[in-house]
């Protein structure tokens, strides 16, 4: 198995562990941890690729992980406010509970 | 492929296993932020070491503390009383499988389309990652400053606390 086999298969781990979790726990938080583990598990191929590809002083792979590492913060600042919020509407964030539109 | 990419891999994925395993959901903080960390090591085993500080200051200097936030905001380490899964987990393991057999069969089971990988370490340093940051990579860049800028705005927004008006 080669180096980049490897990174990529536990890359393929991490991903189906973090979908697992997204798609089994109840808690929203839980949810977005699991999502945050998906978007992590990407960046990992995508360093990977960059070190092992023909082109790593291109640095298109390292590029596309920092910027995709800016908007997954971006993405858990805005998910766990709008969790906040929910949780001040509905009381709970058990989301099998949620399940009317309005608060 | 040594002991070093083994044993940082098997902390990365013991850290996201215990992540979405565990009932307490601020050991789930927890193990998260080792989930992180190893992905950092790995990041900096594969030579990318802006990655990987980046990693580490924005996922466990930040994100993890965010989430922590967000557990002890909303009561949600109280384990609740019908269980921590949804009412149909199998479901959603039957299709995490599915997703990781199908990734798994394609990575062992493909011809590698680097035809020989190249081993050396990139010379890539910190100073030319600015350089293209600021030269090549600045529109994504400018754009990536504007969403930052309205994902802040819009997360205290969305989480500010409105006053009785809408009752």
């Amino acid at each position: 198995m080669s180096p980049l086999a490897g990174y990529l298969l536990v890359a393929a781990l991490l991903f189906a562990i973090g979908l697992a979790g997204a798609l089994t726990r109840r808690n929203a938080i839980l949810v977005l941890i699991g999502i945050e583990l998906m978007l992590n598990a990407a960046n990992l191929n995508l360093i990977a690729f960059w070190r092992y590809g023909p082109h790593p002083e291109a640095l298109t792979g390292m590029m596309f992980a920092i910027f995709s590492i800016a908007v997954a913060a971006a993405e858990a600042a805005v998910g766990l406010g709008l969790v906040i919020q929910v949780h001040r509407m509905a009381h709970t964030t058990d989301l099998d509970a949620m399940n009317r539109m309005k608060g | 492929m040594n002991w070093v990419f083994y044993l940082i891999s098997g902390l990365a994925v013991a850290g996201a296993l215990a992540a979405v395993l565990l009932k307490n959901t601020v050991h789930c903080a927890l193990a998260l932020t080792v989930a992180f960390a190893g992905l950092a090591l790995l990041f900096l085993k594969l030579d990318a070491q802006f990655a990987g500080f980046a990693q580490i200051l924005v996922y466990i200097g930040a994100v993890a503390i965010l989430v922590v936030f967000a557990i002890l905001l909303t009561r949600g380490s109280e384990t609740p009383k019908d269980g921590v899964y949804s009412k149909f987990p199998l479901t959603g393991l039957a299709i995490a499988a599915a997703v990781f057999a199908v990734l798994g069969w394609a990575v062992l089971h493909s011809e590698s389309a680097l035809p020989h990988e190249y081993r050396a370490t990139p010379a890539v340093t910190v100073m030319d990652i600015g350089n293209a940051l600021m030269s090549r990579y600045v529109l994504p860049l400018e754009i990536v400053a504007l969403l930052l800028t309205a994902a802040l705005i819009g997360a205290v927004i969305v989480a500010m606390h409105e006053k009785e008006e809408a009752k």
